[in-house]
């Protein structure tokens, strides 16, 4: 034994090496904890913005009907026309930017805000809007509906 | 009203009478200038006196002069021939038209559509029948008054554009001027006792916010909701239908409102008399309600049906209003501290949506139909509201966390400053 | 081998047992012996290992973003904003990743110039001055690739402009560009292009060299100032382990603690994603580190002697980088204990001009 272990020297040494033990090992788990939650995967499993599942299926949208839907960061519109195809379309007006709506009566697409009108290609046929909606994709696989952006 | 229209109908067909006995016949694009001298721009570009040599220059830049009609087309007389003599009334000269004569000038190919159908089977003949129906017109064949105006004076004679062209008196953006040369004119508006501060009145409008600095072309000017060529003002009952053109939602509802109905017995015009028809501003909702600078609150008392009606709109739209401000400033700020919260504010969009279209409800004037936008816009609010609480307290959960760790590594650090100067104590004397 | 009679602890005996093994016991007592020279110019020494701790940490953030990353225009921006917003902790990483890269490229160049200035390129060290520069060019390549791999508007023009100015070097520069861009235009192949070179071709040599550097300073030791030699006296050295490592640490664990204090008070941005149709926004500039270069191409004239201006930019840029590699052998006193004076001229120089056109490039305006 010499005085590097014994005495207040001694306990000294101790305390140190136990200050460095005890937050070395805290500093590792405070590394260890953010990265082993990183690995382990989110609920959503992917980025949702070119491509989107939407939450309901093919039995939930009827023909002559439309609903709304989140694309990305945008809102966006399905339609089943009456013949019973699939079509979807951005939903925000070119004009002021309100969101439009699909018009049973009309059998066309129509913004509430200055009566824009538009076919269910998107493209701009009355009223003010300046452009014609971004048309997507729609792909149906089996209970879902998959909508992907136009190449 | 019913006399006007037929002394109006019997002036429309001495009128196209006129058209087809006056004037030098029919003419094409080769009517004097394509072939053979063109003396009359040959002698009127050296004459020294502006008001002769002017037209020649002007002329140059008009869409007659590009399609081949040359000056005799529609001042008549003969450009082969040099001279005064070509200024004949014997050869079809008709000087300068004034008044009736103008119409029966321009009509003369404007109005037969198989003539026009040659140089641009789009554009329309209907203009004098449309101009007959006007109150220039009205005015000019009932009363002979040449003071109104006639084709001329807005589509200005020897320098005509279509009215795409940035630089035609009938561009969207230069109508209003155009008609206010001379409707925004006191001294010659004296005489038919109706307002001149139409033309200003505008320019302060939303429509022309619209139109000049936004460049929307879409919005309304003069024309749009008085006629161009069948101008008029719109009767007081039919205001809704001009304005509902591209206003449909408000319209349809205030159409079937107890308004409508109201307004029409009292005379009033409709949106024009709370939206005024000249100076639309940009509404807020504070004008809805019965307190103070409200418009709801000029005819409607406190607590009584209307006023009450109006008071429980105005409370709505701004609880709705308030929620969704509150949630925006939430996502803005939790935004700006680099949280990552842009399908929430895409969500939001959706109360913001559902303010708009309560706002548009106003226009039903029953408190049940406001009530019903407003109600699914605060849900939508609440949510984004509760989204925004979140993020900002996933950021102070990131400042905690953020804590802890540099804690401990501060905590490292000084073990290891301590562990530093340890290892260099001196060893005490006596010990071994 | 064990002695008779000798009771040792487990670990003792672990260590036995992989010497016998694996056998680096040498490498641990060379560790031992190894000494830093202690004077007033000690502090700089701790800039290489800052460097490479940084570099570390860029590693290891670097792998835990290839969970998530997509490297195809399609994807890449959504995937990064999945990172930033779904994945748990992936602001973290990410932020860490791109203030490590700024803090490591800002501790590289006081690293470079205090050798410089220090005149550490002295012989026997101008191969490991050599490696250095190559260090200081993959970091500036590490810096350019990675930059675009989040698709966002920003990145895209400044790589667009970036790669650009590739073109004005005389008879290669477009066959360059079109290597490097993978096609005329920046587009989804640059980006696949970019991903390759920063993930592998940049890390797989980064290491080598930085082996190499690790290797060579190794062997020659910490240099000694000129200025500290002449004043002689008595040397004072410090041991390297533990003294000079526990140091080292307590600025490692500095920075990791500056690290993420700004990972969580400033975490990366993502803005738009790119968009080739639309205009570039105004006063699109490179990352900090190349600002000093862009500016000066700024202000170049048209032409000089017949030669595009931003050529002679990127030709002089060039020249002088390969002077720069050269001063260990132009340098001649500098091996015989007198280094010349105005090398310390050109590094000052350097330094000045480079801070001088980078605050210019921040504040002048970019419609002039």
């Amino acid at each position: 034994m010499n005085s590097r272990t014994t005495g207040s020297r001694g306990s000294r040494r101790r305390f140190v090496n136990w200050l460095l033990g005890t937050s070395f090992g805290g500093m590792v788990l405070s590394v260890l904890y953010p990265v082993t939650r990183y690995l382990i995967p989110p609920h959503v499993a992917e980025a949702a913005a070119s491509s989107v599942t939407l939450g309901f299926g093919p039995a939930d949208i009827a023909p002559g009907t439309a609903k709304i839907f989140k694309f990305g960061n945008r809102p966006a519109l399905l339609v089943r026309t009456v013949a019973g195809e699939l079509r979807a379309l951005s939903a925000t007006c070119t004009h002021l930017g309100c969101i439009v709506q699909y018009r049973e009566d009309l059998g066309h697409i129509w913004c509430a805000c200055h009566n824009g009108h538009f076919d269910l290609n998107g493209r701009n046929i009355a009223g003010p809007p300046p452009a014609p909606l971004e048309t997507y994709l729609v792909r149906e696989s089996g209970e879902q509906i998959v909508v992907t952006k136009g190449a | 009203m019913r006399a006007r229209g037929t002394i109006g109908g019997v002036s429309g067909l001495v009128l196209t009478a006129g058209l087809a006995l006056a004037g030098p016949g029919r003419l094409d694009a080769q009517g004097g200038a394509a072939q053979g001298a063109d003396n009359c721009r040959t002698c009127h570009e050296v004459i020294t006196v502006e008001r002769l040599a002017g037209p020649v220059k002007a002329y140059l830049a008009d869409v007659h002069a590009a399609k081949g009609f040359s000056c005799a087309a529609c001042h008549g007389g003969d450009p082969a021939v040099a001279g005064f003599e070509a200024m004949d009334p014997a050869r079809g000269f008709v000087g300068v038209p004034r008044g009736r004569t103008i119409i029966q000038v321009c009509g003369r190919c404007h109005a037969d559509a198989g003539f026009m159908h040659r140089y641009n089977p789009a554009l329309r003949v209907d203009q004098v029948t449309e101009y007959q129906t006007s109150v220039h017109g009205q005015r000019l064949a009932q009363f002979g008054d040449t003071a109104v105006a006639t084709c001329a004076s807005c589509h200005p004679a020897h320098g005509i554009r279509p009215a795409s062209d940035p630089q035609s008196s009938v561009h969207p953006l230069n109508v209003a001027a155009t008609c206010g040369r001379c409707h925004a004119d006191a001294t010659r508006m004296a005489r038919y006792g109706i307002p001149t501060d139409q033309r200003d009145r505008y320019r302060e409008s939303v429509h022309w916010r619209a139109l000049a600095d936004r460049g929307d072309q879409s919005a309304p000017t003069c024309n749009d909701c008085h006629g161009n060529h069948g101008a008029a003002p719109p009767g007081v009952t039919w205001v809704g239908n001009v304005c509902g053109q591209c206003h449909a939602v408000m319209a349809d509802y205030f159409a079937r409102s107890p308004h409508s109905d109201i307004f029409n017995r009292m005379g009033v015009p409709g949106c024009a008399t709370c939206h005024s028809n000249h100076a639309i501003a940009a509404v807020s909702d504070t004008l809805l309600g019965v307190g103070e600078g409200t418009i709801c609150g000029r005819c409607h008392d406190v607590g009584v049906s209307g006023g009450a009606v109006a008071a429980t709109m105005r409370a709505g739209l701004d609880s709705l209003g308030g929620a969704f401000a509150l949630a925006d400033s939430l996502l803005t700020r939790a935004e700006r501290a680099g949280m990552e919260v842009s399908q929430a504010q895409v969500d939001l969009g959706a109360a913001h949506n559902a303010l708009v279209q309560a706002r548009a409800a106003i226009h039903t004037f029953r408190a049940d139909s406001v009530g019903a936008y407003v109600a699914s816009g605060l849900d939508v609010a609440d949510t984004a509201i509760g989204r925004g609480k979140k993020a900002l307290d996933d950021l102070r959960f990131r400042r905690v966390g953020l804590g802890i760790s540099v804690g401990l590594i501060l905590l490292l650090i000084t073990g290891l400053i301590l562990k530093i100067r340890q290892l260099h104590a001196p060893v005490l004397e006596g010990e071994p | 081998m064990s002695r008779p009679g000798v009771v040792r602890s487990w670990a003792a005996r672990a260590a036995a047992w992989l010497e016998d093994r694996v056998g680096l016991g040498g490498l641990g007592a060379v560790a031992r012996k190894k000494t830093v020279p202690v004077h007033k110019h000690t502090l700089w020494y701790y800039l290489g290992g800052m460097t490479l701790f940084l570099f570390v940490v860029q590693l290891c953030t670097g792998i835990l973003l290839l969970f998530y990353y997509r490297p195809s225009a399609d994807e890449a921006y959504e995937s990064v904003q999945f990172l930033m917003a779904e994945v748990q902790f992936g602001w973290l990483v990410r932020s860490m990743h791109a203030w490590a890269a700024n803090l490591m490229i800002l501790t590289l160049f006081v690293h470079f110039f205090s050798v410089l200035l220090l005149r550490a390129y002295r012989p026997p060290r101008e191969i490991t001055w050599v490696s250095g520069m190559a260090l200081l060019g993959l970091a500036l390549g590490f810096g350019f690739t990675g930059y675009l791999l989040p698709w966002n508007e920003l990145s895209y023009f400044a790589t667009r402009v970036g790669t650009e100015i590739v073109r004005v070097v005389p008879l290669a520069g477009d066959f360059v560009l079109r290597v490097l861009r993978g096609g005329d235009d920046v587009s989804g192949a640059t980006l696949t292009r970019f991903y390759a070179i920063h993930v592998a071709l940049l890390p797989a040599t980064a290491i080598a060299v930085v082996a190499l550097h690790l290797y060579l300073v190794q062997r020659h030791g910490m240099s000694v100032p000129p200025s500290v030699e002449r004043d002689g006296g008595r040397r004072r050295e410090m041991k390297f382990i533990p003294d000079f490592l526990l140091r080292d640490l307590v600025g490692w664990l500095s920075a990791l603690a500056l690290l993420a204090a700004l990972a969580a008070f400033l975490p990366a941005e993502l803005g738009e994603k790119a968009d080739p149709f639309v205009p570039a926004p105004a006063g699109i500039k490179p990352e900090w580190y190349f600002v000093f270069m862009f500016q000066t191409l700024k202000y170049l004239p048209a032409h000089i002697l017949g030669l595009e201006g931003e050529a002679v930019g990127v030709i002089g840029f060039g020249l002088a980088g390969l002077l720069v590699l050269l001063i260990p052998f132009l340098d001649r006193g500098a091996g015989r204990g007198r280094p010349g004076r105005v090398f310390a001229w050109i590094g000052v120089g350097i330094l000045a001009y480079m801070i001088v056109l980078t605050i210019l490039g921040y504040t002048a305006n970019p419609t002039k």
